[in-house]
């Protein structure tokens, strides 16, 4: 019952960080600062779903599964916003 | 619960669709890149409160390969070279 709601409260949290992510892909004005919020809904909005989601899991194996999920999410999106920043520093358009 | 969830994970889905309309406006070629990353990962959490939901391992199985591979498109494309230019990344 109290990882029940756990899981409903966080899994909340992490599902508004990708509604803000969103928000802020669509109404950020240059570039940059649309990358911020994209690189917000990457690790955190995965990350809380990932950890909300982890009390629901069937097995240790699924558990498992779960936190290397997020860690593969953490190393792609640590490598991914770096190369955007460049892609975009390069064209020129951090303006 | 698992209606709940569910719910949430239409929420995520709908987000990430709405988020492909810099896909397809850009206007920075970097602000189609990240619209494409965040449909990646987007998918990773749909595919996670799914999963949640159902008790489905096989929705675990598919994020996983998702958060694996999905970042590949988006790094292919930054470390080509610049268009124009001719030279090295």
């Amino acid at each position: 019952m109290l990882l029940d709601f756990w899981t409903v409260a966080v899994a909340a949290l992490g599902v508004l960080f990708f509604v803000a992510g969103t928000a802020g892909v669509l109404r950020f004005p240059d570039p940059l600062s649309r990358l911020h919020a994209v690189t917000k809904a990457d690790t955190l909005g995965v990350g809380l779903i990932a950890l909300a989601i982890v009390p629901q899991a069937a097995t240790p194996l699924d558990a498992a599964k779960i936190l290397l999920i997020w860690l593969a999410t953490m190393l792609s999106a640590a490598t991914v916003g770096p190369l955007l920043a460049r892609v975009a520093i390069r064209n020129g358009d951090e303006r | 619960m698992s209606a709940v969830l569910l719910a949430m994970a239409a929420a995520v889905i709908a987000t990430t669709i709405a988020a492909l309309w810099r896909a397809v406006n850009g206007p920075a070629r970097s602000d189609r890149l990240m619209s494409v990353q965040l449909l990646g990962t987007g998918a990773i959490a749909a595919l996670l409160l799914v999963a949640g939901a159902t008790g489905a391992g096989s929705a675990l199985d598919l994020a996983l390969v998702l958060a694996m591979l999905s970042s590949f498109a988006t790094i292919a494309v930054a470390l080509a070279p610049a268009p124009g230019r001719g030279g090295a990344a």
